[in-house]
């Protein structure tokens, strides 16, 4: 308990996370496998039916999954380390959530727009850069992309109503 | 001696002057790649690929074999000056690169490293030109049960030779066949796995999985660790570059050392990683001046540097000649080959020698332009790493989003993109490795389809894969890859037992 308190800002223990991610692992082996069985994983007259190989692909996730979760319990330090801090969780969903919403905002804007404020957004919020900077960089480099995607190797990427108003 | 005159005809492909220029824009790529956190070769090199699709497969695969050997030289130049390894394979080059920085001889430490990872690669190539044709030619006889068996070998090394914990291993490898056999069946048609999502019909490509377990995991580790990138000043001058090259010569038996390591590590799919670990601790073991690594000590660096560029060069030979990649990079360039229509393997010397050659003397004049490249642009380099990590950050991601983006056209996969990056958090925290997750994605249909002709041929009987010495043999030692790991604790049980009997 002791320990517990000295690194007060822990959010989830190795321990946990091992069980948490391994007993996922193993329900995706059982999905693995169900569908499988699902397609037939015997022999049919033209040979191994679809679900052959994919159920042992899934068997052993499970089993090896199921394994590591014994393992775990069953280790005898049950205080295997810190998984994770409540700062450094905060960190990561600092990152983790502006880029889904980067993400998400591509397919109604467009790459280039959203790229332009995701990177302006991310100086601001968490470099605290000065505006001018700011604007430096987040047009930039949306730009030199647009060209060299574009532009140079004709690779077409999503664009929004932005770029229709600028008739490209 | 025919591998030489198939060597010069590979160098004749090179005269062509678009490709020289290729080399230089690839290593330059590769060494920025490298410098940065969240772009690392193999990632580097996935969001590049759709770049070259318009390009000729000779110059495409110039270009992202030199980016690959930029990476491997960029990385030790972050492990050197801010003690950050660019990559996994530079940790061990922090253990006395970054102390010789700290006490000024940073110069000495980073033209240790070039020339060390240059005499690495350059073995590991010497080596390929004259066992890939060889290899190649015992490789044409294969059958399905044999290539099968290679395969099996392959992944049953990871078990036995990775350091990350056998379950977890397995667990993660057979994840990436699960995912790769998502879609459609490559032999009946049939849907898999798709429980009604049309999306899912493309199944999951691997370069997505690349760029999210990489880049965006990447991202997440770095962001948690909260680093400030405070650096030390390099200064390169040619009489430094002259000094330490007159002191290198020493350390021949370490380099010789370190360079086998890497190839056997690079061939057999030990990876990078592992290799320069164990080169250090055979050079710690072994040099006189052993009790003082870890506080700078020059052959410290030549130890781990020459065994990841070797390990990172020779895991080409078996993609080329068998087409299983021996790295994550190896993996992405395999996956290039597909895209342009290229079948790796045996036949490919056959029938697309030039692409073959030219790749391989790429390999020889690619590590020669690398080595001047980083030798003359450190500072250039070291300037870029000292931009903040916010203003990094978005852009990498940004640039990791567009690499997703084109490889199907579908938005959908920047998704896919952001899932695989949580997992490759996840996964790295928890000690899953990922190497096993992204080889088993690419060769997932390929193990698959080899092993369900095999039970055809044999009409379900398994015994085929023990019906003649060659897959016998290569089976046995898969198995005993396999379970390597229970073996050597049994070995360790039985050894103190026997310590303890003569004190008795």
């Amino acid at each position: 308990m002791q320990q517990q308190e000295e690194s007060g800002k822990r959010l989830v223990s190795t321990w946990t996370a091992d069980i948490v991610v391994a007993a996922i692992m193993a329900f995706i082996g059982g999905i693995v496998m169900m569908d499988s069985v699902r397609l037939g994983m015997g022999w049919s007259e033209y040979g191994p039916e679809s679900g052959y190989f994919p159920f042992y692909i899934g068997l052993a996730i499970t089993g090896t999954s199921l394994c590591t979760i014994a393992i775990t319990v069953f280790s005898r330090s049950r205080d295997g380390g810190t998984f994770v801090e409540r700062q450094q969780f905060a960190d990561v969903l600092k990152v983790l959530v502006p880029s889904a919403i980067f993400v998400i905002a591509i397919g109604f804007i467009g790459i280039y727009v959203s790229a332009a404020l995701f990177i302006g957004a991310f100086m601001r919020w968490l470099g605290r850069f000065p505006w001018y900077l700011i604007a430096i960089v987040s047009l930039t480099v949306p730009f030199a992309l647009f060209l060299l995607f574009e532009i140079w190797f004709l690779v077409p990427l999503p664009k929004g109503p932005l770029e229709d108003f600028l008739g490209y | 001696m025919e591998a030489l005159s198939s060597l010069i005809a590979g160098f004749g492909v090179l005269s062509d002057p678009m490709n020289i220029m290729y080399m230089f824009v690839g290593i330059t790529l590769g060494v920025l790649i490298g410098v940065l956190p969240g772009l690392g070769g193999a990632n580097g090199v996935a969001i590049l690929l759709p770049l070259t699709f318009s390009m000729s497969p000779t110059s495409a695969i110039i270009m992202l074999s030199c980016i690959y050997w930029g990476a491997l030289f960029g990385g030790a130049i972050t492990s050197i000056l801010f003690n950050i390894p660019g990559e996994p394979w530079s940790v061990a080059t922090t253990f006395d690169g970054y102390p010789m920085a700290q006490q000024g001889r940073a110069g000495e430490a980073l033209t240790a490293a070039f020339t060390s990872s240059f005499i690495g690669a350059f073995f590991a190539v010497v080596i390929l030109t004259f066992l890939a044709p060889i290899v190649a030619d015992f490789a044409l006889a294969f059958g399905p049960a044999e290539l099968f068996a290679v395969q099996l070998l392959t992944f049953c090394s990871f078990v036995g030779m990775g350091k990350e914990p056998p379950m977890k291993t397995i667990a993660s490898m057979m994840f990436g066949f699960a995912l790769a056999a998502v879609g459609q069946d490559p032999t009946t048609g049939q849907l898999r796995m798709t429980f009604g999502w049309y999306e899912l019909l493309r199944g999951f490509d691997f370069l997505i999985a690349v760029i999210g377990l990489f880049g965006i995991g990447e991202i997440l580790l770095t962001m948690e660790e909260g680093l400030a990138f405070r650096g030390k000043v390099a200064k390169i001058s040619p009489t430094i570059v002259l000094q330490t090259w007159a002191k290198l010569p020493k350390f021949w038996m370490t380099s010789l050392r370190g360079a086998i390591v890497g190839c056997w590590m690079g061939i057999t799919p030990g990876g990078a990683t592992p290799a320069s670990f164990m080169s250090y601790g055979l050079a710690k073991r072994f040099s006189k001046n052993g009790d003082k690594f870890g506080r700078g000590e020059l052959e410290g660096i030549v130890a781990p540097e020459t065994a990841a560029h070797a390990a990172g060069t020779s895991a080409l030979l078996p993609m080329l000649t068998l087409g299983i990649p021996g790295s994550p990079t190896a993996a992405v360039l395999l996956g290039g080959l597909l895209i342009w229509g290229l079948q790796p393997g045996p036949m490919l010397f056959i029938e697309q020698p030039d692409f073959v050659w030219g790749l391989i003397a790429s390999m020889y004049l690619g590590n020669i332009a690398g080595l001047i490249v980083v030798l003359t642009t450190v500072p250039l380099f070291a300037a870029i790493l000292r931009i903040p990590f916010s203003i990094i950050a978005p852009v990498i991601i940004a640039i990791c989003a567009i690499g997703a983006f084109t490889v199907h056209n579908a938005l959908l996969d920047t998704s896919f993109m952001l899932i695989f990056g949580i997992i490759g958090y996840a996964f790295k925290k928890l000690d899953y490795p990922l190497a096993p997750l992204v080889l088993a994605l690419v060769l997932g249909d390929m193990a698959e389809s080899n092993f369900r002709n095999a039970m055809i041929l044999s009409d379900g009987d398994v015994s085929i894969f023990w019906s003649n010495g060659l897959v016998g043999g290569i089976c046995a030692l898969s198995i005993l890859m396999l379970f390597w790991p229970a073996i050597s604790i049994g070995l360790r049980v039985l050894r103190s037992k026997m310590h303890r009997q003569p004190a008795e």
